[in-house]
């Protein structure tokens, strides 16, 4: 696999990254010298080997159905740069 | 074994200026689980609260917050799999669905792309006594839902509320076997009844509990059979999907609208673009949120912050054991064991609360056909007309029943029963107490039956002569009794004796 510039403008536009265009071959390069590395995997014989999800035998830890957090509307709206009538308001974002 | 055998409906032909036209439809129904606290946080999930304050700082997505699976919500899914006979996977895991947008602090909802916990399944969707819709099921998964994002309320900010963010939802994945915008709107009439017997979704669409996505695709006929036989979608059109719908009315009216635009564009020479639209009711039509296109990109990827998800199959089971009756197996039910008609049947058992008040009703009375009538015709329509639920209805099923016996064991004719049962519901009472008390008692005594006949005839010779010459007019004079006797003559016993006294 290898990323263009054309891809890497499109990833950095998704995860909403200001990239200057005279930036973007040098990206691209790093995405490719990063995937290259990661290729080297493929080599690694993995055949009948189930892929490891925790590096510790562990159950995934669960909770009981009960109302335990909430009411802290303050606390939840402090770093809010905007907040209005217990709302977070923020730049008009409309079909 | 109950009989839950039927046919399948034609599918809805739309006539294009060429030719014939077909609908494929599959949907994506969002169904709200039923729990007290969120999916990864210990926030109510109460709706109509004050703006955030059912937010946990896991549902903000404060740095460092890590989610902790509500085991209850896992649990309603499975018993949702579970009552759309579904493949239950012991093995799930959980994805991370990457997009921007203010009402998902996150920056990505946790859901289930690789592994869901349900695989196929199926829905039998009823269209009208005999004939039904088989739909399958692909798939059920778990994720959040967002948070709710108002925009009129400031004329240049958009304001949100992170009450819902995090809320449990099961998305519930059909194949494309639907074939109309009638069996679309019945596809969700029945998963929104399945799940309500379940106790897993309240089914509220106006708060948004249960909202659907459409996709829609038109086809030459022929084409959907090919698809069928060979599961091959090259024999499908390109299909639109149009989000967020949570009308029975709007799905429909969407459908219709939609695949007429699809099938006008077809007609020109042109071809579908595959895009998600949104429908307006307003000018009843769809157009495309070209501001998704570009998203649409998720770039899923494993949660790194969540382990899979392993359920035990003794825990699976008992699930299984804990299951209700469910609505096509209790329809079938009623038609066997109480000689219902199939429609009498489907009404009643549309919610649950109705079918139990029904049982209830029918067992004390001994008499099924009879607790159908009364409950449909009479208690159905008074309950209406006030605007009140089963749940709060004046009448309980004892008293119900009550009338009922009196029906059956001819102490009160139908009419009376009527008035007794107007009385029951507005002043309450025991209707046997009820009838003695006011002595609405049905005369049998023929000798008084037979004195009140003689004397309309006595003083009606002119309608006698009439009557003789056209039996069919013999109804007056048993109207005129029953009149006479303040309604509570035995019907059938006044026929029989005035048709006797006329020589008829």
């Amino acid at each position: 696999m290898s990323i263009d510039t054309e891809t890497a403008r499109r990833v950095a536009k998704l995860a909403r990254i200001k990239v200057e265009d005279d930036a973007l071959p040098a990206l691209a390069q790093e995405f490719n010298d990063i995937l290259g590395f990661i290729e080297q995997l493929n080599e690694v014989d993995v055949e009948g080997i189930e892929p490891m999800t925790s590096v510790t035998p562990m159950r995934l830890k669960r909770r009981k159905d009960g109302v335990t957090d909430g009411n802290q509307q303050d606390k939840i709206l402090a770093n809010a740069p905007d907040a209005r009538e217990g709302f977070f308001a923020v730049p008009k974002v409309v079909e | 074994m109950l009989d839950l055998s039927f046919e399948s409906p034609k599918p809805k032909v739309i006539a294009g200026a060429k030719h014939d036209w077909e609908l494929v439809i599959g949907m994506e129904v969002h169904a709200q689980i039923a729990t007290k606290a969120k999916l990864f946080s210990g926030a109510s999930t109460q709706f109509g609260a004050e703006p955030n304050s059912n937010v946990a700082f896991v549902d903000a997505a404060m740095p460092g917050m890590l989610p902790v699976i509500n085991e209850f919500c896992v649990e309603q899914a499975v018993r949702t799999g579970l009552g759309l006979k579904a493949q239950i996977n012991l093995f799930s895991a959980f994805d991370r669905k990457n997009y921007f947008y203010p009402d998902l602090p996150q920056g990505y909802q946790i859901s289930q792309l690789y592994h869901p916990i349900v695989g196929e399944g199926e829905v039998i969707v009823d269209m009208e006594p005999g004939i039904a819709r088989l739909v399958r099921i692909e798939r059920i998964h778990i994720e959040q839902d967002a948070g709710k994002s108002i925009h009129d309320m400031d004329p240049a900010m958009s304001f949100v509320d992170l009450n819902r963010t995090g809320v449990a939802l099961m998305e519930i994945v059909s194949r494309p076997d639907i074939r109309g915008p009638e069996e679309a709107a019945a596809y969700v009439g029945k998963l929104r009844q399945i799940l309500r017997y379940l106790g897993t979704c309240d089914g509220n669409m106006q708060n948004g509990n249960l909202r659907a996505d459409v996709n829609v695709s038109v086809c030459r006929p022929g084409a959907y059979e090919k698809y069928q036989e060979t599961q091959d979608f090259s024999h499908l059109g390109t299909r639109c999907e149009i989000k967020n719908m949570n009308s029975m009315r709007f799905i429909q009216a969407a459908i219709d609208v939609e695949a007429r635009r699809q099938i006008a564009i077809l007609e020109s020479g042109g071809s579908v673009d595959q895009e998600t639209r949104l429908y307006d009711p307003d000018k009843n039509e769809t157009r495309s949120m070209r501001s998704k296109e570009e998203a649409h990109d998720y770039r899923y990827f494993p949660d790194p912050d969540l382990l899979p998800l392993e359920i035990e199959q003794e825990w699976v089971d008992g699930i299984a054991a804990s299951l209700p009756e469910l609505p096509d197996e209790k329809k079938a039910r009623f038609v066997k064991d109480f000689g219902l008609s199939e429609y009498d049947a489907s009404v009643l058992t549309a919610e649950v609360q109705n079918a139990s008040y029904f049982e209830a009703v029918a067992g004390a009375a001994g008499d099924g056909k009879l607790a159908a009538n009364w409950v449909i015709n009479e208690l159905f329509g008074r309950l209406k007309k006030d605007d009140r639920d089963i749940t709060d209805s004046p009448v309980s099923p004892e008293q119900l029943a009550g009338i009922i016996k009196l029906i059956k064991a001819g102490d009160i004719s139908g009419k009376i029963a009527k008035d007794v049962f107007e009385i029951v519901y507005t002043e309450g009472g025991d209707p046997a107490q009820i009838v003695e008390a006011k002595g609405l008692k049905q005369v049998t005594d023929t000798g008084a039956i037979e004195k009140a006949v003689d004397d309309v005839i006595a003083a009606n010779p002119a309608q006698v002569e009439k009557a003789q010459q056209n039996p069919k007019l013999a109804g007056w004079f048993v109207g005129q009794v029953m009149k006479a006797t303040g309604g509570k003559a035995n019907p059938a016993a006044v026929n029989q004796i005035v048709m006797a006294k006329l020589g008829l």
